[in-house]
């Protein structure tokens, strides 16, 4: 007999490797939605988050742009009286909604993070130029302007090299990442 | 001369020269050898752990390692981000023999094992505990004088450490601006947020987040901002003028590291510091005076 997991079992699994205490000590104070810089710019608070995924709402959960939204600055984490490690909590979730392809649309931070790790596995150093493509696509004209405009300044400022570094033990490095996550060729 | 395996991160070699330049310069003027290790990798910043979080500590447990091979004791990153994710992964490895393992059975690619010995620390953490204040002072060549400077902590040099009684009210960036001369403020907006990569894949958020800091410190009358990362210091510089566009605000302060703005105070010359490419004349003004 194979029960099936819920919703909320899988998030409560997942954070299980991680550091805090479960989410099913949240009290629902909302001191992680006080203290969030950025909650006004989320679909759903933290402390709403918690209670969505303990209800199993996992569609409006995998619909919310809340965890795509948090910065990582912790906050919410060490004044948090359960002891819920909520911002790891946020990139359970991002995991989990990158597992399943599904996320809101028109957000960057997905693309931005493949992108990232991808970047990082072909060359060992993160590069700004070359994740710009990733997030360029999605940007107005005004905004395009003002990007070219910052970048072109940080080139002539000597700050932006213009062409990406790479370590020197590649081939290693790329197949200690390969003994994590079997690329195949396409890495 | 003390020794330290040293990992600057990859914002140090393009976005953040004038950090490198500049905690290289003062780490040396204070006695502190900085021996960058050789080969290293990017720490991942906070992209690579909504992907694969074992892949995310077993490319910051490579610089570990490698760290660990120089038979130095102390790994120090300038980078916020970049210590965060050496100290956590440093920590969770030694807790968790089984993902050590795991972690490790990768690092034979690269002929490398962790062992989880290394101290890890920020640069600033290691100017304060192995020079300390009293030392300092006596280093000061041109005491920044009347220099109102927002000490800009920043989240991830203080969190998530629970431990530290430091986190919601840290003083030691204020201590040490007073010991070069200079007069740090009262900045509520110390530990806050800047948005960090969310200037990316959130510039709304993100601008509204460096408005919040930059009209707090620009209210209190700052001369400058400075900063201990260099994420903080491009989110509050760079997109200055990005800020005043969306609000409509004419926002102008200059936003320093603070090993430039001690640097200056050291008696180091400017442009060995990379302050020459951001004009901050009442520095410049403090030193000459």
């Amino acid at each position: 007999m194979t029960a099936e997991l819920s919703f909320s079992n899988e998030i409560i699994n997942m954070m299980y490797a991680t550091h805090g205490n479960p989410i099913s000590l949240c009290l629902q104070c909302g001191t992680c939605s006080g203290t969030c810089p950025a909650v006004e710019f989320m679909d759903h608070t933290p402390r709403a988050i918690i209670g969505m995924i303990r209800e199993n709402l996992k569609e409006e959960v995998l619909a919310s742009n809340t965890y795509w939204t948090c910065a990582s600055c912790y906050h919410c984490t060490v004044r948090c009286p359960a002891g819920i490690d909520i911002a790891d909590m946020m990139y359970v979730l991002k995991r989990y909604s990158i597992w399943k392809r599904s996320y809101k649309e028109g957000l960057i931070g997905p693309d931005f993070a493949e992108a990232f790790v991808k970047m990082v596995v072909n060359s060992g150093k993160s590069y700004e130029p070359i994740l710009a493509t990733t997030y360029l696509p999605r940007f107005t004209a005004a905004q395009l302007v003002q990007e070219a405009l910052t970048a072109t300044g940080l080139v002539l400022k000597g700050k932006m090299p213009l062409l990406p570094k790479k370590i020197r033990r590649l081939k290693n490095f790329q197949r200690m990442v390969k003994r994590i996550i079997p690329l195949g060729e396409a890495s | 001369m003390k020794q330290y395996a040293y990992y600057p991160g990859c914002s140090l070699e393009s976005l953040a020269k004038d950090y490198q330049l500049s905690a290289l310069e003062v780490s040396r003027a204070l006695g502190l050898e900085m021996r960058e290790i050789e080969d290293w990798n990017c720490c991942g910043a906070t992209a690579y752990f909504p992907v694969d979080e074992l892949l995310a500590y077993t490319l910051v447990a490579r610089n570990l390692a490698i760290a660990e091979k120089t038979g130095l004791t102390d790994f120090v990153a300038p980078c916020s981000a970049c210590f965060k994710n050496a100290y956590y992964t440093n920590a969770y490895l030694k807790k968790d023999p089984d993902l050590a393992d795991h972690v490790n059975f990768a690092l034979e690619e690269d002929n490398l094992h962790i062992a989880g010995i290394m101290n890890v620390r920020h640069l600033i953490e290691v100017i304060l505990e192995d020079v300390g204040l009293e030392e300092i002072r006596k280093r000061i060549a041109h005491p920044l004088k009347g220099l109102r400077i927002a000490p800009y902590y920043g989240c991830q040099i203080l969190r998530p450490r629970k431990d530290h009684e430091e986190v919601e009210n840290p003083r030691y960036f204020e201590d040490l601006l007073s010991a070069i001369g200079a007069e740090p403020l009262e900045y509520a907006s110390k530990t806050r947020c800047c948005g960090a990569s969310l200037i990316i894949t959130n510039r709304k958020a993100a601008l509204e987040m460096v408005r919040i800091l930059l009209k707090e410190a620009i209210d209190r009358g700052a001369d400058v901002i400075a900063t201990t990362c260099p994420m903080c210091n491009v989110n509050l510089q760079v997109y200055q003028s990005q800020v005043n566009r969306e609000f409509g605000t004419e926002y102008s302060i200059p936003v320093m590291y603070f090993t430039q703005l001690m640097g200056m105070a050291l008696g180091i010359a400017s442009h060995r510091l990379g302050v020459a490419r951001e004009p901050v004349p009442k520095a410049r003004e403090a030193v000459t005076a």
